[in-house]
């Protein structure tokens, strides 16, 4: 039913290989590594939540407490215990699954609003702990001196460097991903999101799916989280507010709820908009989200991925 | 003398809970009257209180009008921002869905935040208290005379929603939609003129929340979005759909969240309401006064 079609992914592959030589040949533009390095942190986070919200119909307004948690755990125990960032990475992304199960778990079995009202609310407590445990996070003011990552020995200090970095662990996100959609837990989802006694009928075990992918991606937020902090080497709660939640929400909206491909777009468009776009609107770019994301509901219901379709219905009509 | 002192603080915390727990009831009553028409959680709830504390500010300290033409002003204006709301972002929505619904409610109120950030900055607004700031003195222990104001406007609003909904035709077509809203359409109810008036009456609510609680916390244009979800908090506490579980978790909240910040960590006073509203989630979400099997029902 649904194939896997290799040429846009090697495609996408080659152009994102390319993209740093690009940026550096083209005036004006070699600023756009870096903004493709950022982009590929949201790219980590949308591929989870774009099976969150597309597939499994569920939506998350806490997104940035699980990136924030993953970013603070490497950033505490890095800066206070020295070790391994690799380590941290791998306990950031532990310590999140441990908490998206216990978050998930409960709310998951009710439905509609539950989940979204958990994560919010959820979402607010975590960024006032940020702020609140000094000890631990540095407060508001933030957590300096996260070391870098280094590869083999191989220290990646450069931009370039770590956005192969960045890009390479999204690829594999992204593989597993496509592949899951295929598999006959990818079924089970879709037939979650279409009907859920019908899918209960039929023998899927419906809470836990959803806890499996809520799960799944809280993980991927908090490896992104993790990236973050050794990339910025400096982290501060307001990178992991609610405000981050809902742009989460808008980079899925704006790219398309019901595919990777969509995701991924959304995040890269907004990574553009708010680091490169947005400079004038200043601190009013919350009315350009905000209309932003109100347009795409009401005019574009599939985002940008469900453009061609919509486009081709209104030629044959 | 220091458990003479002890009590009165303690008393204090009290009056200072049920008051900001008025203000939650308030805002959860809005939550409910959305949510029994339409199914939707209207997340833009709290920026119509920030919205009735800001055009109050303009109006009766700005353009210096009277008290009571500014609060009747105030309200019609915030009323027309909930009508404008369900014409715009809600009513165009033609995949109606629990996240388009809820991703709606979010978009509106970040405009409605930067909206107001434009027109009022990012400073709060002081709004003088409606009968002075000299407080009442009860026994040695003193009361700031907006307190019972704000008290006393729940009770006002909860007393005028049970003869709405229970005496007036509207109001019972009202019911009606929240019942079934195919069976009201059916014996010849317009469902959208409604839907459109539970999103005037709650953004009515709303502003009359804003406008009684600025003398007392000061308001500015980032207030929204805590005061929604601690509204929520209150009406999930108190059973989705419910008024008078509404008032309660509001009070409970309140009170919670004052005991809390005074006694415990006051640097957490925003995040106590938001374990209640976790808690009460995975305890029992049906609330105190909800019940569960009528939210199978529910489309959402």
């Amino acid at each position: 039913m649904l194939r896997i079609r290799k040429a846009p992914i090697a495609a996408g592959a080659v152009l994102i290989v390319l993209f740093p030589w690009l940026a550096v040949l083209t005036p004006g533009l070699d600023n756009y590594t870096l903004v493709m390095a950022f982009a590929g942190i949201y790219c980590l986070i949308t591929i989870g939540l774009s099976l969150l919200m597309g597939y499994a119909g569920q939506i998350s307004l806490g997104h940035a407490a699980f990136y924030g948690i993953g970013a603070y755990v490497s950033g505490a125990l890095t800066t206070q215990y020295g070790l391994n960032p690799w380590l941290c990475m791998l306990i950031g992304a532990l310590v999140t699954a441990l908490v998206a199960v216990a978050i998930g778990a409960p709310s998951l079995k009710l439905r509609g609003h539950y989940l979204a009202m958990a994560t919010l609310a959820f979402g607010i407590i975590v960024n006032i702990i940020f702020r609140e445990e000094m000890r631990w996070t540095g407060g508001p003011d933030g957590m300096v001196g996260i070391p870098g990552l280094a590869l083999f020995g191989h220290s990646l200090d450069s931009i370039t460097k770590y956005y192969y970095l960045v890009w390479a662990v999204v690829a594999v996100a992204f593989l597993f991903a496509i592949n899951l959609i295929q598999s006959p837990v990818g079924r089970a989802l879709r037939a979650i999101h279409t009907s859920e006694p019908a899918a209960s009928a039929m023998g899927i075990n419906i809470a836990h799916y959803k806890v499996m992918v809520f799960t799944f991606s809280a993980v991927l937020a908090a490896l992104a989280g993790s990236l973050y902090a050794h990339f910025m080497n400096f982290i501060d709660p307001n990178s992991f507010s609610l405000f981050f939640s809902i742009k989460l929400i808008i980079m899925i909206a704006l790219g398309g709820m019901h595919s990777i491909w969509g995701a991924m777009i959304g995040a890269i468009l907004i990574a553009f908009l708010s680091f490169e776009w947005l400079h004038h609107f200043g601190e009013f770019e919350v009315v350009v989200y905000g209309a932003v994301l109100l347009l795409v509901i009401i005019f574009l219901p599939n985002g940008l991925a469900g453009l061609p379709k919509m486009v081709m219905e209104r030629i044959r009509r | 003398m220091e458990s003479f002192t002890f009590t009165h603080q303690l008393f204090q915390f009290m009056v200072t809970g049920l008051t900001i727990g008025a203000i939650y009831a308030m805002v959860a009553i809005g939550f409910n009257i959305i949510y029994n028409v339409t199914e939707i959680i209207n997340l833009a709830q709290g920026e119509f209180v920030m919205t009735g504390g800001l055009v109050m500010v303009f109006v009766h300290v700005s353009l210096g009008m009277p008290l009571v033409i500014a609060f009747v002003l105030t309200v019609i204006v915030v009323t027309l921002l909930g009508v404008v709301l369900d014409r715009l972002a809600i009513h165009p929505i033609r995949q109606p869905s629990v996240m388009t619904l809820i991703i709606a409610t979010v978009a509106a109120s970040m405009i409605i935040k930067g909206a107001a950030m434009l027109v009022w900055g990012k400073n709060p607004y002081d709004l003088p208290a409606f009968s002075g700031r000299v407080p009442i003195d009860i026994g040695g222990v003193v009361l700031q005379s907006q307190y019972l104001w704000v008290i006393g406007f729940l009770v006002l609003i909860a007393i005028g929603l049970a003869l709405f909904f229970n005496r007036t035709i509207l109001g019972k077509a009202m019911r009606a939609c929240a019942d079934n809203a195919d069976a009201a359409r059916l014996v010849g109810i317009n469902v959208q003129q409604m839907i459109l008036l539970s999103f005037a009456l709650s953004a009515a609510i709303g502003a009359v929340a804003g406008i009684t609680f600025t003398p007392i916390a000061l308001m500015d244009y980032d207030r929204g979005a805590m005061l929604a979800v601690k509204g929520f908090g209150a009406a999930i506490l108190g059973g989705l759909g419910s008024f008078s579980g509404a008032i309660v978790g509001g009070v409970i909240l309140g009170l919670i969240e004052s005991f809390g910040a005074g006694l415990l960590l006051s640097g957490y006073k925003d995040a106590y309401a938001l374990m209640v509203l976790l808690i009460v989630l995975f305890i029992r979400p049906s609330g105190i006064m909800g019940s569960l099997e009528l939210a199978k029902f529910k489309r959402f």
